[in-house]
């Protein structure tokens, strides 16, 4: 990750009106280039945009798909919100785990694939929902997980 | 336009809030995450009203034509209740702790006398730094640090995570002192639950205290404010009370720092006008400031060179008690121990720069010496007066006023004029620099040359001027900062609360107290003449350079 390909990543996003990157595009491309933001990246672009290192840090961890880690190839976003938590959700996470052998937040030993808890999808209609990458999935049932999963190795 | 109010029809300005109407009225809404510094970010809801019906928060919400608005209905004081309850449930030590934080006076304001709601069980070790320390167990979240790091131009802290996960930091979850945190302890004064304090430094002086030959100096600003603590009027001057207590409690000799802001005006005004007139590196900047200071060796390293090498007068003091003081003295330089009494938490961080060589070794803020003084059970306020020693306790009315923003240019003009035309200044109130403005200006004319200087408090308003001096553009000779708004008596080590309005009171205080003095320029000092004479032959001599100016460190954002 070097400054220089930070520089040019800050160049391509729009600005706003403080003449400043807008934060989230940023990140989101940078995440998209590197994976995730380290603490390295994130303290560069706040010397090379002037945005507070407070603030940048601030954004990355209100929102749940950016990170300061590095995630598996496969990261597996399980809703949290009320409707799929009322059909049984909290089953579903435990059935995830124990065939990941990983606790939610954590990613496999291979680099494979994440597990996160995420806030609403927007698919109530067919909760509970997952996504992974960026395909959805759901009225989710463990035979139905169990299938996705195989195919994801 | 018309509104009602209470039942009551009344007309109103428009573009207001409800809070100020409100006020105007004489109706006292309770209030808890606003302040007038800020805008209000109505996270507490404490001041919520009924508006039309609707719950409302007053502080934010603009007042429209024929608006109905409630602010004591069932509802309202209900709602009140509970979010205060909420509160409550947020600060650890519920309500047992501190007797005197805003959260307390709110519970007691609105009726709540404790929670029936529980704590999050978040255990959080307190993140300590150099000049002070945040306690997340405290945190009540209302945001007011954030803002008044924001109002600094800092931004070191800011809210992470969201929800009931949500805290304060700084980035990456890192220790305070390896953020860009310049330790000014604004956000001490905003806090509300006492959650941000000033790393406390008592133990050690009272380790010292016990074997050692502790000298103590006081800042200027203190004797303007810490009657405050023991109930005083705000701007009661106790400079002879302070100095009985601080001999009650065991320092050896009490000195005053006064002495060092003389001799800092001695350098600083010495070094304006070898600057003036070799045309280099203007605009001068102050550097009494350790606020300050860090903050543009963070932000702007690359103007380091405007800043002024003088070292802030409580290290100059300990530099010349150390090194001149100390040699005619039968006291050996390893058991002497120099603590000096600062409004100011950022001193703390100051005097552990390592090109300070430790001249000072502690540094305790005005709330620390009221608590030292309270817990020895010294009745403070039936102390007799008394005087500070001589000679490193002697000092003039221009060092008074470094306590105050534009203390220390009026104080640097008297001499500057002197210095440069061989005449006293028949005028010595600088009145266009005087007062609680952010940013003031002033000129004079010295043989002929016509210095302008510009003086500004709150590093909120710095930031143009060194945009300026960056672009070329600056006009000015001479810039003095201070990073608390009034200066020094509106420091981070300061009593709680600091308003606008004590600050107001400090200032007079310390401006009186100018005016009172028979000495009041800093060439007049007898003892600042001696010491020149005896040690440091002249401003800006090879001993001076050595012993009272200092370089600085870039360091970035």
């Amino acid at each position: 990750m070097s400054s220089d390909e930070i520089g040019m990543i800050i160049d391509e996003v729009i600005k706003g009106p403080d003449g400043k990157p807008l934060l989230l595009p940023l990140l989101y491309k940078i995440q998209e280039k590197f994976g995730y933001i380290s603490k390295n990246t994130a303290h560069e672009i706040a010397k090379k945009t002037k945005i507070p290192f407070s603030t940048i840090y601030g954004v990355i961890t209100f929102y749940d798909m950016l990170y300061t880690e590095p995630k598996g190839k496969h990261i597996i976003r399980i809703c949290n919100s009320p409707s799929c938590y009322l059909n049984n959700l909290v089953t579903l996470i435990k059935f995830l785990e124990l065939l990941l052998n990983i606790k939610s937040g954590q990613t496999t030993k291979d680099k494979k694939i994440s597990l996160e808890i995420v806030s609403c999808l927007g698919c109530c209609d067919k909760s509970p929902a997952m996504m992974i990458n960026d395909q959805v999935y759901g009225n989710l049932n463990e035979h139905k997980i169990k299938k996705i999963i195989s195919r994801l190795r | 336009m018309k509104i009602t109010l209470n039942g009551k029809k009344i007309k109103c300005e428009e573009e207001q809030t409800i809070l100020q109407v409100a006020k105007k009225q004489g109706i006292k809404i309770p209030t808890l995450c606003y302040s007038e510094r800020f805008h209000p970010k109505s996270v507490c809801r404490v001041c919520l009203v009924e508006v039309n019906g609707k719950m409302m928060p007053s502080c934010s919400t603009k007042v429209k034509e024929r608006m109905v608005i409630d602010t004591e209905s069932q509802r309202v004081l209900k709602a009140r209740k509970i979010n205060t309850e909420l509160l409550i449930s947020e600060h650890k030590e519920h309500l047992t702790q501190t007797k005197k934080h805003e959260l307390c006076v709110l519970a007691k304001d609105v009726g709540v006398r404790q929670t029936r709601f529980s704590t999050i069980g978040k255990i959080h070790n307190p993140n300590e730094g150099i000049g002070i320390a945040r306690d997340d167990n405290k945190c009540i979240l209302c945001g007011k640090c954030i803002q008044a790091c924001e109002m600094q131009n800092v931004n070191a802290i800011d809210f992470a995570y969201r929800s009931y996960h949500t805290k304060i930091t700084p980035a990456f979850e890192g220790r305070i002192d390896d953020s860009v945190c310049i330790h000014c302890g604004q956000c001490i004064l905003a806090c509300p639950v006492n959650a941000i304090y000033e790393k406390d430094s008592i133990k050690d002086v009272e380790k010292a205290l016990k074997n050692k030959h502790v000298f103590v100096q006081t800042a200027p600003a203190v004797r303007a404010s810490l009657g405050e603590e023991f109930g005083l009027e705000p701007g009661t001057l106790v400079t002879g009370k302070m100095v009985s207590a601080l001999r009650k409690l065991g320092f050896k000799e009490v000195f005053d720092t006064q002495f060092g802001a003389d001799l800092t005006i001695m350098e600083e005004a010495t070094e304006l006008v070898e600057r003036v007139k070799k045309n280099k590196n203007l605009p001068m900047i102050t550097s009494c400031c350790p606020a300050w200071i860090k903050y543009i060796e963070h932000f702007y390293p690359e103007l380091l060179n405007h800043v002024s090498t003088c070292k802030s007068p409580h290290e100059m003091f300990g530099a010349v008690l150390k090194n001149y003081y100390i040699e005619n003295s039968r006291i050996k330089k390893k058991n002497a121990v120099v603590v000096s009494i600062m409004p100011c938490t950022a001193k703390k961080f100051e005097a552990q720069r390592k090109e300070l060589n430790k001249d000072v070794d502690y540094v305790l803020t005005t709330r620390e010496l009221a608590r030292m003084i309270k817990n020895h059970r010294i009745n403070f306020n039936n102390l007799k007066e008394d005087n500070f020693d001589a000679p490193l306790g002697i000092s003039s009315g221009a060092a008074t006023l470094f306590g105050a923003t534009g203390g220390v240019t009026e104080a640097a003009l008297r001499t500057a004029y002197e210095l440069e035309t061989g005449k006293d200044l028949e005028i010595l109130e600088f009145n266009q620099i005087r007062g609680l403005k952010n940013v003031k200006e002033g000129n004079i004319m010295i043989n002929g040359h016509d210095l302008t200087f510009v003086v500004v408090n709150g590093l909120h308003y710095a930031k143009e001027l060194l945009e300026q001096i960056k672009k070329g553009e600056c006009k000015y000779d001479f810039i003095e900062v201070m990073s608390c708004p009034g200066g020094c008596i509106g420091g981070g080590g300061q009593p709680i609360p600091t308003t606008k309005e004590i600050i107001k009171k400090r200032m007079q205080a310390l401006y009186v107290n100018d005016e009172n003095k028979i000495i009041r320029r800093s060439y007049e000092n007898p003892a600042i003449k001696l010491l020149y004479k005896e040690y440091l032959g002249r401003p800006l001599s090879e001993k001076a350079e050595e012993l009272l100016h200092t370089k600085y460190t870039k360091r970035g954002i």
